[in-house]
């Protein structure tokens, strides 16, 4: 295993606005001191409510949003400004996959064109995978090969390519979107809630298929979702954020079998489980933790302004880190 | 929301400076000045030359501009050289904006009412004969050009259905604001309704096929599902929201009342600013035509803050604290 | 109270597609006590929220035409008019929807929108505000006065949700349709929704239609479920016995597919193929077997008898299918 991405305390602040002369008078913490690291060949979630930070960390990552300070490192390249990741080509490396496949894929363009267009922009590898360093071809014959590939891979028929969006089913539409993503062979993909607006079914189509080029490129993910039984099924390490902060950070076990944080608790405490004979049982648990949730808010929370803010992480084991408030302090 | 407005108005003032001086560079630009017309064409260069070095038109631009804008600050707009010599400005335009003023607002309220009235009508009953008549009926004003509308409707109801006077604005100084008023309405009533005929089929298409995606949208099932009736669902919910884009154009249909009297004014043979305006114009009366445009400025500036009021009154997702 | 209070029997749906009729739901048979909630599951394209709207009579009546019976408190819904409608929608029934901010009017207030619901059916009654207050306080909301003096675009996601559902509740109906009324909330917002729609079917004893394609929504509380695909319900059980005994090789598709069950070394059951479109489906047969790959032709293709097979006390299953149905394990 090896370090893929380190972001080091990121900020992004979005500024507010107020009085007679419109003077910047405070700042909304979108993303407030953030810092981990996702592995090359594995899977990252990104968990938070809405509101919490997660996509504006995703964008960050790809180019979308200009961090306020902080560090984000490639490979050890720093590529925190856009003029960074441009100098050492970042973007080949790392595409984003949306939630809502209707608006991310241009209507009036063919689903060739949609695929081919990241393949103009940086060439066409020579093999398909995850990473390539070596020489691109801009032939557009190969530019055409490569597009078939890519939904051959994906599971789309060769007809495809002269279709427009419309005429596809979301999950046909996110596989396109992953098609296009995989086409600049990255090592990372960002993966923003890429399966929350799919019935069940086809939810485990893409699931089952993001996990498989993962096995056969070694792909890393970073899993931006709200759904924990996905995260669970997707991932190898959890943050959970609230409020633009990271309120607790480990491996998948860890989040789910050791939660320390009364957040993270109250996350998982709102999955609803399959097992019917246990509901009561669950409710109950539910409106203890909710309870302890809004009396005990101390123990975890500073106040900033009107937001909860969570402490800073502290390790409790090697890979395991909650957002507790120290002893004494 | 009081501090907004204020906000606005105060960044208003340099707009109206960079208008003012656009409007006077314009002005300096015609060909042509209010002397050589106006006199005999014997007349002595000298002559000329000593009435317009009288008149401050021999001065560079920006120094005029200085005097003007001095003279403006302190209400004196000038005094006009050709249309009626020798009044201020300030009493010709006040003689003639009541009737612009009058013909104006029934020409706004009565496009508004045909606009509303007529998408509603054509909305309730989607693609049935109804709908498809004032379809045809408003691609049909919209297609011709306005001059030809106009003297169309003038022949109509001035000549062959003589129910309108053929010119004139009905006021006399010496009556009352009363009689002024209901004897002016006669005058006033065609070319404004010449005007809304002809500005509302954009509204027409316009607020009906908003009428019609509202009517898809998810509160409205909320509305069905509560037990309110189809036609109470229109009245209370959708009307408002298909409104909402347009709304916001009422602050600057003030605007359009000045362009859009221009044309009616002078067909209609109704004595209000637009028909100053051409008589202006054709006279080379720079201070009447400055005056004029100035005019139009504010009103474009007022109706745009206007136009803001209306859209944050009525869209309460627009409102700032 | 144990009678029915909703009973449908034999409901089909047909819209007019290009002039001609399509089915989409065919010969439904559902019925809800006093107290009871009923989920009706199904991926998109299997009709449940069509039927929902059958029960409100909120079909666009040019285009779509609605046969059989449904009854609620045994008066026929079927063939009312429009102004009859009107007056039982909001009053016996309450209708929550999936997305609380598109189904509020955005240009008016939250306690203006709750009134509405009262003043339609009451035009004389005088204590509209204390009941829209007292009706907000019930969906737990504390903030009473500031909240309904506010816009719907002031509020949070899960706040809109309670409106909606202090909306359902304004004149105490019988039969509460909850159509996805989470899906588009945060998982522990969810959860509160949830909670609340329990707590408030206890209170009032009222019955609950609750439509959803989520199982976990369905574990936590349903009652009895009823499982549709491609208009045809395929399924129907006590909710233990469904999630404990699933029969229907849909049903057994589908609990395979949900990833929170599943190990995260195994792989997801994917069924494969699409839910037919309307003009494809034959409701003679057990349309989903067509994706089920290793069937053979016949077992497909088979006529299925319209009548749900009985395999225990309340629990039902279409067709035959489903008594020798295997997964095959190296998929």
């Amino acid at each position: 295993m090896s370090e893929l991405v380190r972001i080091e305390n990121l900020k992004v602040y979005y500024p507010i606005r107020t009085g007679f002369f419109n003077r910047v008078t405070d700042n909304i913490k979108a993303v407030d001191n953030i810092s981990f690291t996702i592995e090359s060949g594995q899977t990252y979630g990104l968990v938070g409510e809405s509101g919490s930070g997660k996509t504006t960390i995703g964008k960050s990552l790809v180019g979308l949003e200009d961090p306020t300070s902080g560090k984000i490192l490639f490979e050890g390249h720093e590529v925190t400004t856009n003029k960074q990741k441009k100098a050492i080509n970042y973007n080949k490396d790392v595409q984003m996959v949306f939630q809502d496949s209707q608006s991310s894929l241009n209507p009036r363009k063919t689903i060739g064109e949609i695929i081919a267009e990241p393949l103009k922009n940086f060439g066409v590898p020579n093999v398909i995978g995850a990473g390539y360093d070596g020489e691109r071809s801009f032939d557009q014959t190969k530019i055409n090969e490569r597009v078939l590939a890519l939904l051959k891979i994906v599971g789309l028929p060769a007809q495809t390519v002269a279709q427009y969006p419309f005429q596809f089913s979301g999950g046909q539409r996110q596989r396109i979107g992953v098609a296009r993503a995989l086409a600049t062979n990255p090592r990372l993909i960002v993966a923003d809630e890429p399966v929350s607006a799919l019935d069940l079914s086809v939810q485990a189509q893409v699931l089952n298929f993001m996990k498989k080029i993962q096995r056969e490129y070694g792909i890393s993910f970073l899993f931006i979702s709200h759904d924990l039984g996905v995260v669970k099924y997707m991932t190898d390490n959890i943050a959970i954020m609230h409020n633009g902060r990271f309120v607790e950070m480990g491996t998948t076990n860890d989040i789910f079998n050791d939660a320390q944080h009364i957040y993270t608790k109250r996350l998982l405490s709102a999955i609803p489980s399959l097992d019917v004979s246990k509901r009561d049982e669950k409710r109950a648990y539910r409106k203890r933790i909710e309870s302890e949730f809004t009396q005990n808010k101390d123990a975890y929370y500073q106040q900033d302004g009107l937001r909860d803010r969570a402490y800073d992480l502290e390790p409790i084991t090697k890979t395991h880190y909650v957002a507790l408030k120290k002893e004494g302090a | 929301m009081w501090r907004t407005i204020l906000r606005r108005v105060l960044i208003m003032i340099p707009q109206l400076i960079l208008v003012s001086i656009l409007i006077f560079m314009l002005a300096q630009l015609m060909p042509g000045d209010p002397f050589y017309g106006s006199l005999n064409p014997n007349s002595d260069p000298a002559t000329i030359a000593r009435m317009r070095h009288a008149a401050g038109l021999d001065l560079p631009w920006y120094q005029q501009y200085v005097k003007w804008v001095g003279n403006v600050i302190h209400g004196d707009l000038g005094t006009s050289y050709v249309v009626n010599k020798g009044w201020t400005v300030t009493r010709i335009i006040g003689q003639r904006i009541w009737p612009t003023l009058s013909m104006g607002i029934i020409a706004a309220v009565l496009t508004y009412v045909l606009s509303i009235s007529q998408a509603l009508l054509a909305a309730r009953n989607e693609n049935k004969i109804i709908d498809r008549i004032l379809i045809v009926w408003n691609t049909m004003t919209s297609a011709v050009p306005s001059f030809v509308f106009y003297f169309v409707m003038m022949v109509l109801f001035v000549y062959i259905i003589p129910i309108f006077p053929s010119s004139g604005t009905g006021i006399d100084d010496t009556q009352s604001f009363t009689t002024n008023f209901f004897s002016n309405l006669r005058y006033a009533f065609l070319p404004a309704l010449t005007i809304a005929v002809f500005s509302t089929n954009s509204i027409f298409q316009y607020l009906r096929s908003n009428l019609l995606d509202q009517q898809a949208q998810d509160y409205v099932r909320t509305a069905r599902a509560k037990g309110v009736q189809i036609k109470d669902v229109f009245r209370k919910h959708i009307l408002r929201n298909a409104f909402l884009p347009i709304a916001s154009g009422i602050g600057y249909s003030i605007t359009g009342i000045l362009g859009g009297a221009i044309f009616a004014e002078t067909v209609f043979g109704y004595p209000g600013l637009g028909a100053l305006f051409v008589q202006a114009l054709s006279g080379r009366d720079y201070t009447v035509i400055t005056a004029l445009m100035l005019l139009q400025g504010v009103l474009a500036l007022l109706g745009g803050l206007l136009s803001d009021i209306i859209s944050a009154w009525v869209d309460p997702r627009v409102r700032v604290k | 109270m144990d009678g029915k209070l909703l009973e449908a029997k034999n409901v089909s749906v047909d819209f007019r597609i290009d002039g001609q009729y399509q089915t989409a739901i065919h010969k439904l048979n559902i019925s809800i006590k006093h107290g009871e909630v009923v989920a009706l599951v199904g991926e998109s394209g299997s009709g449940k929220s069509t039927f929902a709207m059958s029960v409100m009579g909120l079909h666009n009546s040019d285009q779509t035409r609605v046969t059989g019976s449904i009854k609620l408190n045994d008066n026929e819904l079927i063939g009312l008019s429009e102004r009859q409608f009107d007056a039982y929608r909001g009053v016996s029934v309450g209708m929550i929807f999936q997305d609380p901010l598109s189904s509020l009017n955005p240009l008016m207030k939250i306690g203006d929108q709750i009134a509405e619901a009262i003043t339609v059916h009451d035009k004389q009654s005088k204590k509209v505000k204390q009941r829209v207050q007292k009706l907000i306080s019930d969906v737990g909301i504390v903030d009473v006065q500031r909240v309904s003096q506010q816009y719907p675009h002031e509020l949070s996601g899960g706040m809109r949700q309670r409106v909606m559902i202090a909306i359902a509740l304004a004149n105490e109906p019988d039969l509460i349709i909850a159509d996805e009324p989470t899906t588009a909330l945060d998982a522990t917002i969810q959860a509160q929704i949830l909670d609340l729609i329990k707590e408030i079917q206890q209170k009032k004893n009222a019955g609950i239609l609750l439509i959803t394609h989520d199982l976990g929504v369905v574990a936590e509380m349903a009652d009895t479920v009823t499982v549709m695909y491609a208009g045809q319900i395929v399924e129907q059980a006590r909710v233990s016995d469904l999630f404990n005994h699933p029969k229907h090789p849909y049903t057994r598709s589908l609990l395979r597919a949900d990833p929170s069950e599943v190990n995260s070394g195994d792989e997801l059951y994917a069924i494969p193929g699409t839910v037919p479109a309307l003009k494809d489906m034959d409701h003679s047969k057990d349309l989903f077997l067509k994706r089920v790959p290793w069937l053979d032709k016949a077992e497909v293709e088979a006529t299925v008898d319209e009548k749900l097979q009985k395999v225990s006390d309340g629990h039902y299953v279409r067709g035959n299918a489903w008594q020798n149905f295997e997964f095959l394990e190296d998929l």
